[in-house]
């Protein structure tokens, strides 16, 4: 970084300026602050926002010149598919169509927030697919053929898979063979697996009126359900906001204000309530919607709050400050491939309960693809270090409202991958094009 | 600089296979001193901060950590003891905010999640007292200047509390205003009572703020010199080995003898 030119000279700028204050070592921390003041226009970049909508605006202004494009790209080319197709077929913005979307997500949606936990790392679990499949013919083989209780063969598929990753994660870092590699085998393996499980059968349907039935099948059909969860995820957010700002406040730091809490709280509960009305216009809050937004909140709170997450993203920025720092780098890496092949084990287990039946296609095709290409849509960088799970929801989101929308036109599948392939490489240059911004502007 | 000093070696020797990288080699630091380990390339100061960290344990000799001789066979056992050690190579994680990098490791947790407010007040102090001026604590590592990264990374080893400071070459690939800034803290180390190790190719960042220095030649002492009282051309003589008299000889005897 030092040996790029602009960077240097922006140092030595910033160390200028900031050096005369230095010399007041009995300067409070308002003066400080004050002190700060010359620099900001030095470098913009650098400060803290203003108060109030002029400096959110100048923060948003900054963000988006220094590449932080975070999921606006995704959200914007969201609004701008759902326009289009509305437009085209009149029929996609209808209660029962984005109600089947909710269905339609799940499975590969759970797949991705698994990969976005690998990519944080830097690196690519190409078996999710065959693990998803696995898992599904595990669990129905188990319950069909042997009688096993439906609950118990799903968690008994879903703890295979969670072996099956750590199998992954040791031969990955322990044994030091590059992740593509061992999850390329896995992605032969372990399809080889899936069809010798499922045997001669070929195709193992569900066991009627089962869990596996109603995973993705079941609607909480009563509309309390769906307000209901709208109430209480808008209260806990604005509550977790403002006992944050509150605690933020009281140890004298920068928090947000007030009115800025206020609007992304409106914003939130518009979204939620405009989806509680929609999916109870149809059948209702559908189970499988529940379970995969459960999993993001879940899966996003661990990877930002706990150490855990922490260890996850330090890992992924740079090995060998983490090794430095005393973390495990060995296990965080074989736990991150156990949650992915885990949350690749569920999502398959709602795909087979969305497609009635465990088959050897099952996490086939362009499963694995549709996965992966979500977490990168919704804005997690391959590169390491950076993303959400939100990005999962967000981009599997986009990638099902193309296909459906391009199912309502009755347009055939080979312009539909062709679409969803630009979409995906649309995705990877934004990603490319930010980090390389980033990059010029000082933020990896 | 008057007690047993912090840190002692006496008579340290380390073995790589059939290298002998350092012999008899003796070294003391004391609370609140700036020593300066100079030499040339290869002439063991990597070798012997490494000892003192932990990461390759010593043959022969006796560490010595406030009067007590402590072994150190892992860099856990060096942190126990109050050692802290700021690599060339930072070890920052460019995507990580300048608070979790301070405290990657060994997070405030509360009610087993990150106290991420408690962090950064604390982060906050601690900046604040060594007069660390970065624009805001909650922007990524990547967006610092090198020399801002420095301090950071020194930063970072002060968070668990240590004795004694290892830098490696901490100026380095800076530039001058960056330099000085540095410089300015390893001062306020001192000023906070730390005992000091600055390993440095750089003689006037060595004598701006050392107060003694350390020569090591080919794996072995040659010669302890008060900063004050020295002339650059006497250490680099030291350094480059020009000093093989019998005068120095005594005087480095003498300096010693006299610790």
């Amino acid at each position: 970084m030092s040996s790029n030119p602009i960077d240097t000279s922006k140092g030595g700028a910033q160390g200028s300026a900031i050096e005369t204050p230095a010399a007041d070592t009995t300067a409070t921390d308002a003066e400080a602050i004050e002190s700060h003041a010359p620099v900001r226009t030095v470098d913009p970049r650098l400060l803290v926002r203003e108060e109030g909508l002029k400096g959110y605006l100048g923060e948003f202004k900054r963000k988006m010149r220094s590449g932080d494009l975070g999921s606006l790209p995704v959200i914007l080319g969201l609004i701008i598919i759902w326009g289009i197709f509305q437009g085209v077929t009149g029929t996609f913005l209808n209660p029962d169509n984005l109600s089947n979307i909710t269905l339609y997500i799940a499975g590969p949606g759970l797949m991705a927030v698994g990969i976005v936990f690998v990519l944080l790392l830097g690196e690519i679990d190409l078996a999710a697919g065959s693990v998803a499949g696995t898992a599904a013919a595990i669990s129905l083989v188990l319950s069909v053929q042997h009688g096993v209780n439906e609950w118990l063969a799903a968690g008994l598929a879903i703890v295979t898979a969670v072996v099956i990753g750590a199998i992954h994660g040791f031969f990955f870092a322990k044994i030091g063979v590059p992740a593509f590699v061992v999850t390329l085998a896995g992605l032969l393996g372990w399809s080889g697996l899936q069809q010798w499980i499922l045997g001669t059968t070929g195709t193992i349907n569900n066991p009627p009126d089962g869990l596996m039935v109603h995973l993705d099948n079941y609607f909480f059909s009563d509309v309390a359900a769906a307000y209901g969860l709208a109430v209480v995820g808008v209260l806990l957010y604005l509550g977790g906001a403002l006992l944050d700002a509150r605690r933020r406040r009281a140890a004298g730091l920068l928090h947000r204000p007030a009115g800025e809490i206020a609007a992304r709280t409106v914003v939130l509960a518009v979204i939620a309530f405009a989806a509680a009305y929609t999916l109870n216009q149809d059948r209702g809050l559908p189970l499988a919607l529940v379970v995969f937004l459960g999993i993001v909140i879940v899966s996003d709170w661990v990877l930002r709050r706990t150490s855990y997450g922490r260890k996850v993203f330090a890992v992924g920025g740079s090995v060998e400050a983490a090794r430095r720092a005393g973390i495990n780098v060995v296990w965080v890496r074989i736990s991150v491939f156990m949650i992915s092949a885990g949350l690749a084990a569920l999502g398959g287990l709602f795909i087979a309960s969305q497609s009635g039946a465990a088959d050897k296609a099952l996490g086939g095709g362009n499963t694995l693809m549709n996965a992966i290409a979500a977490a990168v849509i919704g804005g997690t960088s391959l590169f390491g270090g950076r993303g959400k799970t939100w990005s999962a929801l967000l981009g599997i989101l986009v990638i099902q409202s193309i296909v459906q929308g391009l199912n309502l036109k009755g347009i055939d599948t080979s312009i539909q991958y062709m679409i969803t392939g630009a979409v995906l490489l649309a995705a990877v240059v934004l990603d490319s094009v930010s980090r390389r911004t980033q990059k010029a502007s000082g933020r990896g | 600089m008057t007690g047993a000093p912090v840190l002692a070696l006496r008579g340290v020797s380390k073995r790589f296979g059939a290298v002998q990288a350092l012999t008899d080699v003796h070294l003391e630091v004391h609370a609140g001193e700036v020593v300066a380990l100079v030499g040339d390339n290869g002439a063991g100061k990597s070798t012997l901060v490494k000892t003192i960290a932990g990461v390759h344990p010593i043959d022969e000799g006796v560490i010595e950590w406030e009067g007590k001789a402590v072994s150190i066979n892992r860099p856990h056992d060096a942190q126990q003891l109050g050692v802290a050690t700021v690599y060339q190579d930072l070890a920052l994680c460019d995507n990580l905010d300048v608070v979790a990098n301070l405290f990657l490791g060994r997070e405030l947790l509360r009610g087993g999640t990150l106290d991420e407010v408690g962090m950064e007040k604390r982060a906050q102090e601690l900046l604040d007292t060594l007069s660390i001026r970065i624009p805001s604590v909650r922007i990524p590592v990547a967006a610092l200047s090198g020399g801002q990264r420095q301090v950071v990374a020194i930063a970072r080893a002060l968070v668990g509390d240590p004795k004694i400071v290892i830098l490696d070459e901490p100026t380095a690939a800076l530039g001058v205003e960056q330099t000085a800034q540095v410089l300015d803290l390893v001062e306020r180390l001192r000023e906070r009572g730390l005992g000091v190790i600055l390993i440095s190719h750089n003689m006037a960042d060595v004598k701006a703020v050392a107060d003694t220095v350390n020569v090591l030649r080919l794996g072995r002492n040659n010669g302890v010199f008060d900063v004050k009282t020295t002339s650059h051309e006497e250490i680099i003589s030291a350094i480059t080995g020009a000093t093989e008299n019998a005068v120095t000889r005594r005087q480095a005897r003498i300096a010693e003898a006299q610790q």
